[in-house]
């Protein structure tokens, strides 16, 4: 079977590892009682790895467009090909969404984001104590879709893997 | 009685004028408050961060003929201060960041202004003062810039302080590196006779 091309792969696990560790990095800052340096220190973090995927998710993008997937098993129901197709399309939907809705938020609140504390990003918009709180909701609900959605790609990759048996799991192993 | 009536009449308008003049050159300058804005500027992991003493208090009595007998006092509400998220408003009141149960005032004193060299008279001048928050005095310099709009004067300027030298951050906080030592406190004044 044929597999992804080896950037794609190697784009693949390390956008996930960085969203895996921005996404339990958020959940754990946000429930740091009070104002502590850790706290504030994981922020930042949180928003670098943000901007990270987001540069990761860019090149991604490119990459996809330029070099198709593989096809799927031809026993492969085609509502099923629909499904995925769908689902990694709201994958890469909110690969760009989420980091770009944080990057927003935090402005709302004047805070800038400073990336590795080196780099100051475009400040596009004055603080906005109104919009600060949609903001944050629009964060988080668009977090709960992608757990909800990796979820379900990692139920179905190891369905492929273990009850299909079909090799479509293969594809994106290294 | 003619000369009676003239003498008290001569006396009375020359203490009104008297009093006229010195209610002019005396008379402190009105702040408008809210045209006008105190705010911190600090850097946290890099970030620069502005926050705003909301409630704050300026006598301000500045004749541009005498700079130099120029008076002036701010006293700043601590509670006032606005880091833009009402949760961390609360943690800066405690006891490492202001402690303002104990110290609720941060004010600033003027000692000495004159007209600096060089820039064109009555634009620029150079400060000195004294600064207390939380208890801590310390003298403070900086260049004071004047814009007159009509009757309307615009007082603004920058104090560079360190944190550190009022006990703004203590324990974990005296980490520079997550909050900084320098904090520059910029004003703008607006104010009328």
């Amino acid at each position: 079977m044929q597999r992804y091309t080896k950037p794609a792969i190697l784009l693949h696990w390390i956008i996930a590892l960085l969203i895996i560790a921005a996404f339990s990095l958020g959940l754990t800052m946000v429930n740091i009682p009070g104002l502590t340096p850790t706290k504030l220190k994981y922020f930042s973090w949180h928003k670098w790895l943000g901007v990270t995927v987001l540069g990761f998710a860019c090149l991604r993008l490119l990459w996809r467009l330029t070099h198709p997937a593989p096809a799927y098993p031809f026993q492969m129901p085609r509502w099923q090909q629909s499904a995925a197709h769908g689902l990694h399309g709201l994958l890469y939907l909110l690969m760009f969404a989420i980091p770009v809705s944080g990057y927003i938020y935090s402005l709302s609140a004047g805070v800038p984001v400073v990336y590795l504390g080196l780099f100051p990003l475009p400040v596009f918009m004055a603080p906005n104590p109104e919009l600060k709180p949609l903001l944050k909701l629009v964060h988080y609900w668009l977090n709960m879709t992608l757990l909800a959605a990796f979820c379900l790609h990692v139920l179905a990759a190891l369905k492929h893997q273990f009850i299909d048996r079909d090799g479509v799991f293969k594809r994106i192993l290294p | 009685m003619t000369l009676r009536f003239t003498l008290t009449t001569a006396i009375a308008g020359g203490l009104a004028a008297l009093s006229m003049t010195s209610a002019v050159l005396a008379a402190p300058l009105k702040v408008d408050t809210s045209k006008s804005t105190v705010i911190a500027v600090f850097k946290q992991m890099n970030v620069p961060v502005d926050a705003k003493f909301k409630k704050f208090a300026a006598q301000i009595d500045f004749d541009g003929t005498k700079p130099t007998s120029a008076k002036a006092s701010i006293e700043i509400d601590i509670a006032s201060f606005d880091l833009g998220d009402p949760e961390y408003n609360k943690e800066v009141l405690k006891k490492e960041w202001f402690n303002a149960a104990q110290f609720p005032q941060a004010n600033f004193t003027l000692s000495s202004i004159k007209p600096s060299a060089g820039a064109p008279a009555g634009t620029k001048y150079d400060v000195v003062g004294k600064l207390t928050i939380k208890g801590k005095s310390s003298d403070v310099q900086f260049p004071l810039m004047l814009k007159k709009d009509g009757n309307t004067q615009v007082f603004d300027g920058t104090l560079p302080i360190k944190r550190l030298t009022f006990n703004i951050g203590e324990g974990d906080w005296k980490d520079t590196s997550m909050v900084a030592d320098e904090v520059a406190i910029k004003f703008h004044f607006v104010a009328m006779p």
